[in-house]
């Protein structure tokens, strides 16, 4: 998950059948133009536009009310936009309703019906398109096979566990081979330790039957490890899009820098704009900070230098440096040790606090920093991330 | 009051200090009294309703059951004793000339048959006004949904004999529906619509409407609106989805529904004696009768005998479905 | 259901709304006629309102009505309650299905039927042991406690059933004894059931015709009675004057008690968004 910079940027730029949205020229799959959805004066979705490819698992990230859900809600017919379309394969989805759209949906409630088994729950999608019934029985026992449910195909919902459930929700949309498979929330109502099974689960049967999901989460941990990419929501706007570690190592705002992992913020302006580096004056770090790439922007403007805690050193002694630039000094505060982690919360000399992260080498170090040393905290040139706004 | 207080005879009194010494110590002795009859708080809480349940409800039947097996006298109280003291024996006279007598004369078995069927078909003319109402309102937006109930129950909380009058003065021959009816040109002269059955049905749906809408809505306001997405999405369209999931989902309701109505409308005796006819018999207007008019006690407890064995199937369903919804309640 | 059948089923309801109040508004209507002909439109005259206050009999028996009303509503909701209690409390106990059935039986027992069976049974407790001596409000009260608490018993259940029962074992633990619990923590939290429940009893006592009619004595005839015996002869101005009156005192009744609720519901809601508002700048604020 924690890529560096340099492995990100040494990605092949040539299209790959992996990574489609890098080829201007591969149509995408799913295309939402200019949507927006408002109830009232409330803009839930606010002009959006998005490009999904066949094949992908898509999350959209965001809190409660950034709008992900409702354009979810759209995408399967629930809504309508109250602007701009939306095509699925080519095809504008406009007027089209909810049952007569190639999608399906997996409810946050996995809405199953409590007065149908499994079975029956399973083959209700295929019922409605007057399939064959030996055609149902086969495709029915194939998908319960898919989510291992075989032997439970005659129970009704109450008499199945959660994760059950949500496996039984998983096949009654999987049965129909749908262009798209929406999710809600898939994991939300399963425990941590199940979540964390079912979400390879589900990115294994993703690969396997290879067809496009699209997914809402608010947990930016999920959308990391399951999604080939993701949007991230805010207000109904879409803030950034992309894979997880382009996301991650290069925010393009602080909204998506924060709500992706944590970050370190120095407010400051720009002093030095050269073609190889740049530096800017943060009066809260206490010291200049130099990033090792040119930057767009006019000397004196106010940016954000975001430094997450891993690229951080920590360090009782004064480390030994060619410049000045990038070196805090402070006192520890508080320690939250994790085991494999330790997470030090640092006061600066200008009252802000910041927090690094190092991970446990050894098992027992004699100059190891305890509450309220003063330590000195250094980054590297390339590991500061500017952002404007 | 736990068991403790039982052996600590202070223990009552030293933790009500704050009622004062001399409530607790009465207390004390009223605890100590009931404790002697061994009815305790808990004891008490579920002797007092249950004692009372079974003296005023379901030992009243075991007399119903006795006296539908005397005889008619001409006395104070006007039966005959079924038990008597002849030469130093218990003697006792069981008379079934009353079960005989009703299911041999046509009236009653007329009468029976006529209450199950007008209380069936009133049933499902009530379910069939009232599943779309409770449907709207469960549906309505929810500010909506408790002034809409609140409207619906209204009339329920005003006199239901003002309410079966009402009807009345509307369906008299000079009254407000047969001059609409003959104004806008359906009809020439005034239908007979008073003291017939179909007046009766009206009488019924009207007034039990209330006791139809209230268990539907209960149910379709709790039903899990993505289920009718989750059918959608899967190809159902919106009116097959209604006959697939919602309806299936709201039979706890219907069941309800129809059983408050049906059971008391068997047993209906106000609606068919103002609204309808003399040839309209109803098992209760029968019974009301032989009782008020006939003076014959013994005759009118064994048509109540016959009654209620027609209702115990009913009302045990009933009793299920509370039960079962009570537990649905709790979870 | 989509937006046009919902639209339908919005006109059934509103239909049906009509239906449900349409007799209700003739009645009040013609209560202002001056004719003696019910249905014939004679002018605007409130003769019959006169009249029913100088109509001895009826004003005696709502006087009856209601001290029978507010009697027996008392002594239903002390029954009820217990029976509520004893049902949503006590889930294990002998005779609990029994229990159970006789009180939801007088829910659906057609009247006729109660009633027959309570007079009898106060015959032959007069007979057996001397108590009750005759029949007269003393039944009629009987009779609508044992009818009406069953009512009251299933609105405390449901509420009971909602109630968190942790709150009641938090008072336990903090040393209140059961019967305290019940008067300090429970009580109150259900008051609501037991003022609807209340107002539902001395409605349904009000309103009670069939089974009085069964257990009353001579002398003691309660308002429906009367009114009972004119209707049987026909429709009459004065019993649309005096249905008026009391439609009247229901719809007002009923109407505060209803806006009372709304307005402390509504009230409770913003409160408890302002609360989470707060609470929201509070942990914007620390972070």
């Amino acid at each position: 998950m924690v890529q560096t910079a340099q492995q990100v940027r040494q990605q092949p730029k040539k299209p790959d059948a992996k990574e489609p949205w890098l080829d201007p020229q591969a149509t995408p799959y799913v295309r939402i133009e200019n949507v927006s959805k408002h109830f009232g004066d409330f803009v839930a979705v606010d002009n959006v536009s998005l490009d999904i490819y066949r094949g992908e698992l898509f999350s959209l990230l965001g809190g409660s009310g950034c709008g992900k859900t409702t354009l979810l809600r759209m995408l399967a017919g629930f809504e309508q936009p109250t602007s701009g379309k939306i095509y699925i394969d080519g095809v504008d989805m406009s007027n089209i309703p909810p049952y007569e759209r190639p999608v399906n949906m997996m409810f946050q409630s996995y809405a199953l019906f409590p007065h149908m088994t499994v079975e029956a729950n399973v083959a209700f999608g295929l019922h409605q398109d007057r399939v064959p019934k030996d055609e149902i029985d086969r495709r029915v026992t194939e998908v319960l096979e898919l989510v291992q449910l075989v032997s439970f195909r005659k129970r009704r919902p109450h008499q199945l566990s959660g994760g059950q459930r949500q496996r039984v929700a998983l096949a009654r949309a999987l049965v129909k081979r749908p262009k798209l498979l929406l999710l809600d929330e898939p994991l939300g109502a399963l425990d941590r330790k199940l979540r964390e099974k079912t979400q390879f689960e589900l990115v294994n049967i993703q690969e396997e039957v290879g067809i496009t999901f699209v997914m809402v989460t608010h947990d930016q941990e999920e959308a990391m490890t399951m999604s080939t990419r993701f949007s991230v929501m805010n207000a109904g706007k879409i803030v950034q899009t992309g894979t997880p570690a382009e996301v991650y190592e290069y925010p393009n705002t602080r909204f998506s820098a924060e709500f992706i992992g944590s970050i370190n913020l120095f407010e400051g302006h720009m002093v030095i704009d050269e073609a190889d580096h740049a530096v800017i004056e943060a009066p809260e770090a206490g010291c200049q900070i130099m990033i090792s790439h040119g930057i767009t922007g006019t000397v004196g403007s106010r940016v954000w230098v975001g430094v997450r805690p891993e690229k951080m050193k920590i360090s009782k002694a004064v480390p030994a440096l060619e410049n000045e630039y990038n070196l805090l000094s402070g006192k520890v505060i508080e320690i939250a040790y994790l085991g494999d982690i330790s997470i030090f919360h640092v006061t600066l000399k200008s009252g802000k606090n910041i927090r690094v992260t190092a991970p446990n080498v050894s098992r027992y170090s004699v100059d190891s920093i305890t509450w309220g040393d003063e330590v000195w905290v250094h980054w590297n040139a390339d590991a500061g991330v500017v952002l404007y706004t | 009051m736990s068991g403790r207080d039982h052996h600590k005879p202070f223990g009552l009194a030293r933790s009500g200090g704050i009622e004062g010494l001399s409530d607790a110590a009465a207390m004390h002795v009223v605890t100590q009294w009931l404790n002697r009859l061994g009815l305790r708080g808990r004891g008490l809480v579920i002797g007092i309703p249950y004692f009372w349940y079974l003296l005023f409800f379901l030992i009243p039947f075991v007399f119903v059951l006795k006296i539908a097996l005397s005889e008619a006298a001409y006395s104070v109280p006007p039966f005959t004793d079924l038990t008597e003291w002849a030469e130093g024996a218990l003697k006792i006279t069981l008379n079934l000339a009353n079960f005989d007598y009703i299911f041999s004369d046509s009236l009653y078995v007329t009468a029976y048959l006529n209450s199950v069927r007008i209380a069936a078909i009133s049933t499902l003319l009530t379910l069939l006004v009232g599943y779309p109402m409770a449907y709207a309102i469960a549906r309505a937006e929810r500010s909506w949904r408790a002034p809409l109930l609140m409207l619906v129950i209204l009339p329920f909380w005003t006199s239901f004999l003002i309410r079966v009058y009402a009807w009345m003065s509307l369906l008299q021959d000079n009254g407000l529906v047969n001059s609409v009816l003959m104004n806008i040109g359906i009809i020439d002269s005034p239908i007979r619509i008073l003291n017939t059955d179909f007046a009766v049905f009206l009488g019924i749906v009207y007034s039990y409407l209330p006791f139809m809408i209230l268990p539907l809505y209960s149910t379709l306001e709790k039903m899990d609106l993505s289920l009718l997405e989750a059918a959608e999405d899967l190809g159902c369209r919106p009116f097959k989805a209604f006959w697939r999931i919602t309806l299936p989902l709201s039979l706890p309701g219907i069941i309800a529904g129809c059983l408050l109505v049906f059971i008391p409308a068997v047993g209906e005796f106000v609606i068919p004696e103002l609204l309808g006819g003399p040839d309209t018999l109803m098992i209760g207007k029968v019974l009301w009768q032989e009782f008020f008019s006939n003076r014959d006690w013994p005759v009118a407890s064994a048509v109540a005998i016959a009654l209620l064995l027609l209702l115990v199937i009913p009302i045990m369903i009933f009793q299920h479905v509370q039960a079962k919804q009570q537990e649905a309640e709790k979870r | 259901m989509n937006a046009r059948g919902l639209g339908l089923v919005f006109l059934w309801l509103w239909a049906g709304l009509v239906f449900l109040y349409l007799p209700i508004v003739t009645l009040i209507f013609y209560s202002f006629n001056d004719s003696k002909l019910v249905a014939v439109w004679g002018g605007f005259s409130t003769r019959w309102y006169g009249e029913l206050m100088h109509n001895g009999q009826v004003l005696d028996a709502a006087l009856l009505s209601l001290e029978i009303a507010v009697i027996s509503a008392c002594g239903a909701v002390v029954l009820g309650t217990l029976a509520g209690v004893t049902l949503s409390r006590f889930p294990v106990f002998r005779g609990r299905v029994m229990f159970s059935g006789l009180i939801s039986a007088p829910l659906v027992m057609p009247e006729v039927i109660s009633g027959l069976s309570m007079l009898l049974l106060f015959v032959s407790m007069e007979q057996l042991v001397g108590w009750p001596k005759g029949r007269g409000m003393l039944t009629i009260i009987l009779t609508h406690i044992t009818i009406s608490a069953a009512y009251v018993s299933v609105i405390v259940q449901s509420r009971l059933v909602s109630l968190d029962a942790s709150i009641e074992e938090a008072a336990m633990d903090l040393g209140a004894r059961p019967t305290r619990v019940f008067m300090r923590i429970t009580l109150p939290i259900i008051a609501p059931a037991l003022v609807s429940g209340w107002l539902l009893s001395f409605t349904l006592s009000v309103d009670d015709l069939v089974s009085s009619s069964f257990v009353t004595g001579p002398g003691a005839s309660t308002l429906p009675m009367v009114i009972f015996s004119k209707v049987r002869l026909g429709v009459s101005p004065d019993i649309n004057a005096l249905a008026t009156i009391i439609v009247l005192i229901v719809t007002v009744g009923v109407i505060s008690g209803g806006w009372y609720m709304v307005r402390s519901e509504k009230r409770r809601e913003l409160e408890e968004r302002m609360a989470y508002a707060e609470g929201e700048k509070e942990n914007t604020g620390m972070v």
